[in-house]
């Protein structure tokens, strides 16, 4: 600035007459003024004010969106929603899948397998893809620099797999019983089994959408999907595989199969499904822990 | 206490060295800007800084703690340079939920409008415009009321207003007492809104100072004319002060580098004289950032 202020009268004195001389010299301080921004913004709008709201509150705005998300998501809800309540109708009135078990209903026998299924599908499947493509979007990276926290995180995706759960069973549930469902069993034992089925596969989806690129996340969750589907006894019983059917039933959907159908069907404790389960749980969310990459 | 300290920073990928050896210190309520080609390193250093990345030597300081501190959370405003937004949410909702993470946030709907962005509040991220998403970012990284800003190339293909929106913004930022890290390959964008520049290029610093010493270095300042063609520089440089140079090129069009002050002009003007010569079109020139920027990393692509 001081030199070009102080060349600017000699300069000019100097050449008078020289017009290249003036307008390069005043050109300089015009263009000084120029690189002043004017703000638009009030004074102070914009003067820091760093704060963390509360958690519960972050805790209701993350649940709420990935809610919204889940829902919004047209595969998602098909395979949440759509599919089981279609599979459930399908198997509890066309008889071209027999009932293995004798004297127990269609619909008795095949309600416990399409709510594993349902749970499978939600804590598993959705939350592995929607999770995978937030790493690949870069998400969750830039969910780790705001200040909500990572376990708020975790505990909104939680939240948001229940609720989905619990509308699942709902649906699942009266369209049942119009069908006839009886249930036994007590509510205490069939919500313990579902809390810790859930457990299990939202180890392994976090596992697979914390490890897996978007795409690859995709067509691994749906083929594991797949598999599981067919082979965990959702719609039939293990017997059928014959030998396989000793290594099959340590499967974790064959697990949450069996074990809901023990107390919605027999009424008895499935305390075997559940250590099967509980050993899923702690091996997926304990891998899910070490390996998760959050971009 | 400086806002942000990077002192000998080392990144690395594999063999190859993104950052080597890098240290500058930026000053509270000033704009820092990050200046350098691509691939210079930009990214790299202030995703250090964000806590994205693990230095692989020396230190960084943000506001007094170590990056990616929990406690710098609400008080760091990130913008990285692409990506970070749910695709299938809607802008308004985005928006809304970053705000819901902070105590006192600036309100959404003004932000958004501000940013020329009403009219997209309720255009799902994935169908908004690069420079949409680009200023939607932008107010993601601000709507905190942070103390200290990262934006990654914040005007990176924005039109003409939405360039002066953001500049804007980042000007009010500073105003209002925020400090800004910017990184930016576009010279006249630190040369407007940045009150230090610290040059990169190959993962070290090359230059860094305020605009004004990157640009006014009196010792280069140069004085341009036309006369006849085949003056004897020689002799001209003798009636100069010392440290001067003279050249001649092309033919006819003279070049004088040197502490250009008035003395120097009235010395070239009386020698022409004294010859009898009709000194023409006489300019002084002020660098701009990017001659210093091509002087310091070269004109060639890289």
């Amino acid at each position: 600035m001081t030199r070009a202020e102080k060349g600017q009268p000699a300069v000019t004195r100097a050449k008078k007459g020289q017009p290249a001389v003036t307008r390069a010299e005043k050109g300089q301080p015009a263009m000084a003024e120029s690189a002043m921004i004017t703000s638009t913004w009030a004074d102070g709008a914009l003067a820091p004010r760093p704060g963390v709201a509360p958690t519960l509150s972050m805790l209701r705005a993350q649940t709420r969106t990935e809610l919204t998300l889940l829902l919004r998501n047209g595969e998602q809800v098909l395979l949440s929603l759509v599919l089981p309540i279609g599979l459930l109708i399908i198997l509890s009135t066309l008889t071209f899948v027999e009932v293995p078990v004798d004297g127990v209903s269609r619909i008795d026998f095949f309600t416990p397998g399409v709510i594993a299924l349902a749970v499978m599908s939600t804590a598993f499947t959705g939350q592995a893809i929607a999770t995978g493509f937030e790493r690949q979007y870069g998400v969750l990276k830039r969910l780790g620099a705001t200040p909500l926290p990572r376990a708020v995180l975790l505990g909104a995706k939680t939240l948001s797999v229940l609720t989905v759960e619990l509308l699942q069973l709902l649906l699942l549930g009266a369209v049942a019983y119009s069908l006839g469902w009886h249930p036994a069993g007590t509510v205490p034992v069939v919500l313990l089994v579902l809390a810790v089925g859930t457990a299990t596969f939202s180890g392994l989806g976090l596992l697979l959408g914390g490890t897996l690129r978007g795409l690859t996340c995709l067509a691994v969750a749906n083929l594991l999907w797949l598999v599981l589907f067919v082979l965990g006894g959702v719609i039939s019983s293990l017997d059928s595989f014959g030998p396989a059917e000793a290594v099959l039933r340590f499967l974790p959907t064959a697990a949450l199969s069996d074990g809901l159908r023990a107390t919605l069907v027999d009424a008895s404790f499935p305390g075997a499904e559940l250590l099967i389960l509980a050993v899923w749980a702690a091996l997926g969310l304990g891998a899910a822990s070490r390996l998760f990459r959050w971009e | 206490m400086s806002a942000l300290e990077v002192t000998d920073l080392v990144k690395r990928y594999g063999s190859k060295t993104a950052v080597d050896g890098l240290s500058f210190t930026a000053q509270p309520g000033r704009v820092l800007a990050l200046l350098g080609p691509n691939g210079a390193g930009k990214t790299s250093t202030i995703e250090v800084c964000e806590g994205f990345r693990k230095a692989d030597g020396g230190s960084v300081r943000v506001l007094g703690q170590h990056p990616g501190d929990q406690s710098l959370r609400a008080r760091v405003g990130v913008m990285p340079q692409s990506g970070g937004t749910y695709p299938g949410l809607r802008a308004g909702e985005v928006l809304r939920l970053f705000a819901s993470f902070s105590k006192h946030p600036l309100p959404p709907a003004e932000l958004l409008v501000r940013l020329g962005l009403g009219d997209v509040e309720r255009t799902a991220v994935r169908r908004l415009s690069g420079g949409q998403a680009q200023r939607l970012s932008l107010a993601l990284a601000v709507v905190g009321r942070p103390e200290l800003v990262f934006l990654d190339e914040p005007t990176a293909g924005l039109d003409p207003q939405a360039r002066l929106a953001t500049w804007d913004l980042v000007a009010s930022l500073r105003r209002d007492g925020v400090t800004v890290l910017l990184t930016t390959h576009l010279m006249d964008e630190a040369e407007r809104l940045a009150d230090d520049v610290v040059v990169v290029d190959a993962g070290r610093v090359v230059a860094s100072g305020t605009v004004q010493e990157l640009t006014r270095g009196s010792a280069l300042g140069q004085l341009r004319f036309t006369a006849r063609a085949g003056l004897d520089t020689d002799q001209l440089l003798l009636a100069l002060p010392e440290g001067c140079t003279a050249k001649e090129s092309p033919a006819g069009d003279y070049l004088v580098e040197g502490v250009i002050d008035p003395q120097l002009l009235a010395s070239v003007t009386a020698w022409c004289a004294g010859h009898g010569v009709m000194a023409q079109d006489l300019r002084v020139e002020r660098r701009t950032l990017e001659d210093v920027f091509f002087e310091l990393t070269g004109r060639g692509l890289r």
